[in-house]
């Protein structure tokens, strides 16, 4: 274990992952809006943001799937010592960082059940690019329409179309991030 | 505040816990999200559900306002006030356009609310097919085969023998056409104004239950064609404020049958007649 696995958390984790949450909370409510988030530091491949996300929500009750780029000794001691979140396969994971065509195909991850729609997993989808503008979006947290930079179209049709079952994505990018629920249609 | 707390007082593990649920609510609008309730400072009953999703979503920044029953200044909402000012250090505040989390008892403030703000409701029965079917095995199903057949059956059974659907508070909605919702006890009358800017977010805590609606979604109270949806009000103005759009808490004020209807939302009403509207019992009313 190093410096790099020691450094990188909240300072004050009470103050900063409320303030965090409520981005996120902001983001997921209301799909297509980017907001940013501050206060992690965690070693590459993985973003500050996506650093914010997993010291926000995780903890040892919620196994954490990295993808093969992002599955590396110094990430799975940083996760390991500052949210101790066991990593685990796809198929028995709460949360899965990693870029886009890793993460396919998407049928692998937990969709949860009819009876149990939220026991499905997050998605953490690292992109190189996010920004407002892009596939057209449509449904609850949405007044009119909103837009959002998404890799791939028909992936999030066919996620939408499972409701109320399906996966919950959060795009990740430099300190900023945007959401995208299993309720939103996408065009 | 008191230092011998963590922020807003629940150990972090607990609000993280709270958290995702909050979000997964989110995503599937209507769907009520079991969690691990925590015992409260505070009896069952008072709010513990409320309590729980407010202090996993307050910041230290947040303005929190307290309402039960529309009132700032009762004993619920003054109790949860005070827990919140020694537990998390917030500013608290009695107007609604200044707060950036309203907790409520059983109303949506009369003044419509922005997309920086979050409601939380307070809920004692989350499950609205409960009293049809007491069974949480068999009401789950219900909800998973979207079969709801039953409260349209009671909402019928209504109609046949008062002539009109009775159902006055805690009346059931479906969101975005999927869930059947109930949106804990406030009035009928509150009903229409929940398709809003701000998040909406629901805690049950004895029932262990989260459900939120995320801003604009649809919200549509059940009905029949020949029999619509109804947000009946008192046929009164407030007797304070003058207001006729207001929802009215009827007050007995003697012994010989008299009585006064005011606004049950004490800022709406104070914030009205500090600009100058008078109704007709009011003292200075000319």
């Amino acid at each position: 274990m190093d410096d790099l696995t020691l450094a990188g958390g909240f300072s004050d984790p009470a103050q900063q992952s409320a303030q965090a949450f409520r981005a996120v909370m902001s983001a997921l409510a209301r799909p297509g809006r980017i907001e940013a988030v501050r206060g992690a530091e965690p070693p590459a491949p993985l973003s500050p943001a996506a650093g914010v996300v997993l010291l926000t929500l995780c903890d040892p009750e919620t196994p954490i799937h990295l993808t093969p780029s992002f599955d590396l000794p110094s990430l799975r001691q940083w996760i390991g010592f500052h949210a101790g979140a066991p990593i685990a396969g796809a198929d028995e994971c709460s949360f899965a960082i990693g870029p886009w065509d890793e993460l396919l195909p998407l049928d692998r991850f937990p969709q949860g059940t009819s009876e149990y729609p939220d026991r499905s997993a997050t998605l953490i989808v690292e992109t190189p690019l996010l920004e407002a503008r892009g596939a057209t979006l449509r449904g609850p947290g949405i007044r009119d329409t909103a837009e959002l930079s998404l890799p791939e179209i028909v992936a999030f049709q066919r996620n939408a179309r499972a409701f109320p079952l399906g996966l919950d994505f959060i795009f990740t990018c430099g300190d900023r991030l945007a959401a995208l629920p299993r309720s939103t249609e996408v065009a | 505040m008191s230092d011998d707390y963590n922020f807003a007082y629940l150990d972090e593990q607990t609000k993280r816990m709270i958290r995702r649920a909050i979000l997964k609510a989110l995503a599937v609008p209507g769907y009520q999200v079991p969690f691990a309730s925590r015992e409260m400072p505070m009896p069952y009953g008072w709010g513990t559900g409320g309590v729980q999703v407010t202090a996993a979503t307050l910041t230290p920044d947040d303005r929190l306002k307290v309402i039960d029953q529309g009132a700032d200044d009762t004993t619920n909402a003054v109790s949860i006030r005070k827990f919140f000012e020694r537990t998390a250090g917030v500013e608290v505040v009695t107007s609604t356009s200044e707060a950036s989390i309203i907790q409520t008892r059983h109303r949506i403030p009369e003044e419509p609310l922005s997309d920086d703000q979050i409601l939380v409701y307070q809920v004692p029965i989350p499950e609205p097919l409960r009293f049809l079917e007491p069974r949480e095995s068999e009401t789950r199903k219900m909800h998973a085969l979207e079969e709801y057949g039953l409260m349209h059956v009671k909402l019928y059974e209504d109609i046949a023998r008062h002539g009109h659907i009775a159902t006055a508070y805690a009346y059931p909605v479906k969101v975005e056409g999927r869930y059947v919702m109930d949106p804990s006890p406030i009035p009928k009358f509150d009903n229409p104004k929940m398709e809003m800017a701000a998040i909406q977010l629901f805690g049950a805590g004895r029932e262990q239950r989260i459900y939120a609606l995320p801003p604009w979604t649809r919200v549509v109270s059940l009905d029949f064609e020949d029999h619509p949806f109804d947000p009946s009000k008192a046929e009164h103005p407030c007797a304070l404020c003058g207001a006729a759009d207001s929802y009215l808490d009827e007050v007995i004020t003697d012994d010989q049958g008299g009585r006064m209807f005011v606004c049950s939302d004490t800022d709406y009403c104070e914030s009205r007649r500090a600009a100058g509207h008078r109704g007709e019992l009011a003292e200075d009313a000319a």
